[in-house]
């Protein structure tokens, strides 16, 4: 990191003196293509709803570990997560309800589980922070592992794009080039999980998807390419992050909140000059 | 095998492998039998024409086949020689309707390159398989689609994209789930022209679903009338001529005299090949 300091040591800037910022912006440099790649796939497939649920699941997974006893909460958080993944891909197959009511469905019945038992003796202040999260909290050491997060996305979508891809345009089609859809989406849908209960205690769980999907969904409007497409989303994501981190800084705003309504102000941009429609 | 090999125009060997045997498949979905006690044996260079009314289970059967939704029976893939493949045969498959999102950015040309690369369509498409894309579409008269964003392609453009793909790399078994609603005349013509030059030239297995029956009928080897289970199978103008085809169509769509003459001649074949009984069975 010394690197890091001496760039911030020589940084004009006010914010650059303060650790919890220096910490804060080079998280944000690595959380903003991680969210930006998962996203990108997350609009392909239609799975909105299904990455908001996940950051519900993980809440009940807080709540299950504080019931438990344990000191640190990440790991029932992902337990739940990843229980959650597996049960809307279960559904989905299995049950002939369409998938935004079960995912809805699931997600209402988990975060009331989880607001009942944080809530229980009136101690459901102190866990706000998982709503709507605190980005100057960052350590060193949890951009390590927001970094490690990353190189694991990067090389699951160096190996797994094509088939990803492959599953969302048709999923039969898919099959048919002995993609297993199922699995490919599973081993997905859990990366999503993964990514999102980590970044919850430092993006909250009421912005992390407008991370997830704002920078995607603007890609969308102004890339051609599949190429492009998620080129745009993670300069787009990069954009939104450090402006609305340094913003929050000047205003004093809550940081995610802020890098969230970046994100829809280039949105909104993005409809105003995106590419003709397509066909007709 | 490597589909570069297709690719650059290199003529297949004769199939591997692309016997295919269903043996007593159902198949139920959400408690009802969609398909009950389907058996038959389709062989390399044979194409042939399932048809049947809405609802009689034709997708379901092709994604059954596919392995795409659990079936009872057995599914065998078997080569020339009837020993075992090794492993499931080669699929090219044209679905009968893409459920795109037509806002997508995505190029034809990704599509192949997804669907044939190793290199992830975020990194880019390289100068090689943009080549590829080019001479697969050719093959369809589509190489102008190239760089179309895939959402602004008319329904006839689509399937066009869509048989191009199915063809690379080149497959042992094809199955095409109505390939031509959609297309235009010209499209069509180019479309039968292609099938038969294909099972020609690389021997593969071909299963059409279609709705275009007198069409079908001219090219097709063997037909095959599905209404849950398969209630005739033979000879087009056999199938076309028998009960319950006239039951559940109600008419005759192809008078047999205008047939006589190929009848007779594919009768020969299929006596050759010891296909010539039609079996017929009663509705369920």
């Amino acid at each position: 990191m010394n690197f890091w300091e001496t760039a911030c040591n020589l940084a004009p800037w006010s914010w650059a003196q303060y650790d919890f910022m220096r910490v804060a912006l080079l998280g944000v440099l690595v959380m903003a293509p991680l969210f930006a790649l998962l996203g990108c796939i997350v609009v392909n497939h239609r799975l909105a709803f299904f990455s908001e649920a996940v950051g519900h699941a993980a809440l009940t997974g807080i709540a299950i570990g504080v019931v438990a006893g344990l000191a640190n909460p990440l790991g029932a958080m992902l337990l739940f997560a990843a229980l959650l993944a597996l049960a809307t891909t279960l559904l989905r197959r299995w049950s002939a309800a369409s998938s935004d009511t079960i995912i809805g469905l699931l997600m209402a019945s988990v975060v009331a589980l989880g607001v009942v038992l944080l809530s229980r003796g009136g101690g459901f202040a102190k866990y706000t922070r998982y709503l709507v999260g605190d980005i100057l909290t960052l350590t060193y050491a949890d951009v390590g592992g927001l970094a490690l997060l990353l190189l694991v996305v990067l090389a699951g979508w160096i190996r797994g794009y094509n088939r990803l891809f492959m599953v969302g345009v048709c999923r039969t089609l898919a099959r048919s080039r002995g993609i297993s859809p199922d699995a490919t989406e599973a081993v997905f849908t859990m990366l999503v999980a993964l990514a999102v209960t980590v970044s919850l205690q430092w993006v909250g769980l009421l912005v992390i998807n407008a991370m997830l999907l704002l920078p995607a969904a603007t890609a969308r409007n102004l890339a051609r390419s599949a190429s492009a497409y998620v080129g745009v989303a993670i300069v787009v994501a990069l954009i939104s992050g450090v402006t609305g981190l340094l913003l929050s800084y000047y205003v004093n705003t809550a940081a995610g909140a802020t890098m969230a309504l970046v994100a829809t102000g280039l949105y909104a941009l993005s409809l105003v000059f995106r590419r003709a429609p397509a066909g007709g | 095998m490597m589909p570069e090999a297709h690719l650059s125009g290199e003529s297949c060997a004769v199939c591997e492998g692309c016997c295919t045997r269903l043996e007593g498949i159902g198949v139920r979905l959400n408690g009802n039998a969609v398909l009950h006690d389907v058996n038959f044996h389709t062989h390399c260079g044979e194409l042939t024409v399932i048809i049947g009314p809405n609802g009689a289970g034709k997708t379901t059967l092709l994604r059954a086949i596919l392995g795409e939704i659990p079936c009872s029976g057995r599914l065998h893939f078997t080569r020339a020689d009837g020993t075992p493949a090794a492993g499931r045969p080669r699929v090219g498959y044209v679905p009968q309707r893409l459920d795109l999102d037509r806002t997508a950015p995505v190029r034809v040309l990704d599509l192949f390159a997804a669907a044939l690369s190793r290199r992830p369509v975020w990194l880019g498409v390289s100068r090689h398989w943009r080549e590829a894309t080019c001479r697969a579409l050719a093959m369809v008269e589509a190489e102008s689609l190239c760089d179309a964003p895939l959402g602004a392609l008319s329904a006839g453009q689509l399937q066009r994209v869509l048989v191009a793909l199915a063809l690379h790399p080149l497959p042992q078994l094809l199955m095409l789930d109505e390939p031509l609603a959609g297309m235009d005349r010209a499209g069509t013509e180019l479309f039968y022209r292609l099938l038969s030059q294909l099972r020609l030239k690389h021997d593969l297995g071909i299963l059409l679903v279609s709705h275009d029956l007198s069409a079908a009928a001219q090219v097709a080897d063997r037909m095959i009338l599905l209404n849950r289970t398969i209630l005739a199978d033979g000879a087009p103008e056999a199938v076309l001529a028998s009960p319950p085809f006239r039951r559940l169509f109600g008419l005759d769509l192809v008078p047999p005299q205008t047939l006589a003459p190929v009848a007779a001649q594919r009768m020969a074949r299929l006596h050759h090949s010891g296909l010539a009984t039609i079996r017929h069975k009663g509705a369920p």
